[in-house]
């Protein structure tokens, strides 16, 4: 087990991999103050162990202790424009661009067909723009954070996506994350900033997958997302990706007054995945969904972190994560609502829903509120149980053979995430891919 | 149809079945009646297939075939339909998708294509009117936040869409208004045939003023002890149980 702060294998390939990048980075750019303070930080923190409160329930040793090879940014697309295709889950409508190890493969990806209303590409096209120097590498702090510190030292080329103010834009972005697995482990950094201007819409999805059959691949992907006054996102991420992945994620969101965010969380694939979400409500009126659904079997090992901060007054959040775990798989949630004392008239509520199937399998669950405001409505419930009998029996009494009797039911538990995901297309795919695992 | 010979069953370890014959034919209804705890429920969950009711004795045949080898989904594909007491809530599982799930499995055990959604809907529409149910039930989630007798209807609905050769009603009349049981009771009453058998299990007489029985049946510790025609259940309803336990009493 890693201790607090041994620079194991990977810590010190990651370090010479962020030594290697700062010597290439121009160092008069606005970011490289922050790059090199995200390299003190993580060689600080290393990976962290299970002694730390934060990481009690995950085993991180597999990625500590192995020496993985970045991805980097200096490499040949091996995805073409047909194989992008295969991971299409936004509806056909959708703008699809693959991220190949993290980097934007414009061969693959149609650049020409960005609809109006919004701007989308690197740092190397867009990070002059003030709204980039402004937040990009600025929401996400490394304090605390190794996994932050780590892929804000070593992310080269941030995919960034401005929506201007008050456009409305009705297709459907998609970004797809291929990890392509070769002979050796390979470390993707993956760094999204998403800014959503006043009073704008949008629709936007972060997917997960493994190309090829390899050497495990571990992911780092770190989202900033901005949503700006009286803006609405409807944001999905969904990892799908091989039964070697793992993947750790951080997801940070900043909300402005009146702004709406509807934000799910498919979890089916992958072997370690951990996703931190952290959600700031930090003005009033604004309306926070945060879902989740994690579908696991064999030795899978799914732990969600999320985190609700309430600072200000009359703010709505509502956060409902639901998993079925079944063999030896290991799921893990813990949800922190924080309601500051400014924050009267909050509206928070936090359900955790799970359903063993096997004997092995585990879950643990924590829900934390801390509420220094004295005017609220707060409520959370976290459940563990098995399948209903009762139920099973029923369906079968009906002629219903029992293994899809299980899959209904198992189906019923986990559809209503999935059902209030507000875009049809992607709802439909969502639910394909769950039937798929299910069956 | 069917036959029970000497059926004994016991649940936790304990015996509830003793012993019980009882000869269903084609088109015939039998009415179970008895006291509390004679074993009329267990009777019910032994003909359907409940795992956690061990069968210590005896054989059940239907159709032909030894029915305490099926599965009960076999037993549901064979013909076999219980009206379950207490109807099981499954949210998240339309009525609808339950029904065509159930319908085209029966169908396809019996080696028949599946019905599309058009003839499925054209069924259910069809069969909604027998039970006066309101379309919009079979969008809501199996029997989720129905009313008890909004269960019951919904029991004899699916026993409407299944079309079994053998209905077993186990106390379908509890909880249930005057207006319920008419029109539960309606249901059934449009579904017998010379080709389908009943066996209604209850404890008031009420229900077969409404579901005329052919034959009625006490049951009492786990056995038949009485038979006879619709005037024996005028008899109890009049009389209560007692005087048959004396009977019992006297004959052991």
């Amino acid at each position: 087990m890693p201790t607090l702060t041994t620079h194991t294998l990977a810590v010190a390939s990651f370090l010479q991999d962020a030594e290697t990048f700062a010597g290439r980075e121009d160092q008069n750019s606005p970011y490289a103050g922050l790059r090199e303070k995200a390299k003190e930080a993580f060689s600080v923190m290393g990976i962290p162990g299970r002694k730390q409160e934060e990481w009690k329930y995950l085993d991180l040793s597999p990625i500590a202790n192995t020496e993985f090879r970045n991805a980097g940014a200096a490499f040949d697309f091996v995805l073409g424009p047909s194989d992008a295709e295969s991971y299409r889950l936004a509806g056909k409508e959708a703008l699809l661009l693959v991220l190949e190890n993290g980097k934007l493969n414009t061969h693959a990806s149609p650049m020409e067909r960005i609809p109006a209303g919004i701007r989308i590409g690197t740092l190397s096209t867009l990070g002059h723009e003030a709204l980039v120097t402004e937040h990009l590498f600025r929401h996400a702090a490394v304090e605390g954070e190794p996994f932050v510190a780590m892929n804000t030292m070593l992310s080269h080329d941030p995919l960034i996506l401005l929506v201007e103010p008050k456009a409305e834009i009705k297709t459907p972005i998609q970004l797809a994350f291929v990890a392509v697995a070769g002979a050796d482990p390979l470390a993707v950094t993956a760094r999204v900033l998403v800014v959503a201007g006043e009073g704008s819409e949008c629709t936007v999805m972060e997917s997960y997958h493994t190309y090829g059959e390899g050497a495990p691949s571990f992911t780092n992907a770190v989202t900033e997302v901005v949503i700006s006054a009286s803006a609405r996102l409807h944001y999905t991420k969904v990892q799908v990706e091989s039964g070697q992945a793992q993947h750790i994620s951080y997801h940070k969101v900043n909300m402005a007054r009146d702004s709406y965010q509807h934000l799910t969380t498919l979890t089916l694939g992958g072997a370690l995945v951990r996703n931190n979400l952290h959600i700031r409500l930090d003005d009033q009126h604004i309306n926070a969904y945060l879902n989740g659904l994690y579908v696991m079997n064999g030795s899978q090992v799914v732990d969600n972190h999320t985190l609700v901060d309430h600072a200000m007054p009359n703010c709505h959040s509502n956060e409902l994560y639901k998993g079925i775990i079944n063999d030896r798989a290991q799921g893990v949630f813990n949800g922190k609502i924080w309601v500051r004392q400014d924050a009267q008239k909050t509206n928070a509520y936090q359900s955790n829903k799970n359903l063993l199937l096997s004997n092995e399998a585990s879950m643990n669950t924590k829900p934390q509120l801390e509420i220094f405001a004295d005017d609220v409505k707060c409520s959370h419930g976290a459940t563990t149980g098995q399948l209903d009998d009762e139920a099973l029996f029923y369906l079968r009494a009906r002629g219903i053979g029992e293994a899809n009797a299980r899959t209904l039911l198992n189906h019923a538990f986990a559809a209503d995430v999935i059902e209030q995901v507000e875009n049809d297309d992607i709802q439909q795919s969502l639910m394909h891919l769950l039937d798929t695992k299910l069956n | 149809m069917l036959s029970i010979k000497n059926l004994q069953a016991s649940v936790e370890g304990r015996q509830i079945l003793n012993g019980l014959h009882l000869e269903v034919k084609p088109g015939e209804v039998h009415a179970i009646m008895g006291p509390n705890g004679s074993g009329k429920s267990t009777l019910a969950s032994v003909l359907a297939g409940r795992e956690e009711y061990e069968v210590n004795g005896g054989q059940v045949t239907f159709l032909g075939q030894d029915l305490l080898e099926l599965s009960p989904e076999d037993r549901a594909r064979a013909g076999l339909f219980l009206a379950f007491q207490y109807p099981v809530e499954i949210p998240g599982v339309s009525n609808a998708n339950f029904l065509k799930t159930a319908v085209n499995e029966v169908r396809k055990s019996r080696g028949l294509e599946p019905l599309d959604s058009k003839d499925f809907l054209k069924l259910m529409n069809e069969k909604m009117k027998l039970v006066e149910m309101d379309k919009s039930m079979t969008q809501r989630s199996v029997n989720e936040g129905f009313s008890g007798g909004e269960k019951k209807r919904n029991e004899i609905f699916q026993m409407a869409m299944l079309e079994p050769t053998l209905a077993i009603l186990d106390e379908t009349d509890s909880g249930l208004d005057i207006d319920a049981l008419r029109i539960v009771s309606n249901g059934v009453n449009a579904l017998r045939g010379k080709d389908r058998s009943f066996i209604v299990i209850t404890h008031y007489q009420r229900l077969l003023d409404y579901i005329v029985p052919d034959f009625v049946h006490v049951l009492y510790k786990g056995r038949i002890v009485k038979s006879g025609t619709k005037a024996l259940a005028l008899e109890l309803e009049e009389k209560g149980y007692d005087w048959i336990k004396e009977e019992v009493a006297v004959n052991a």
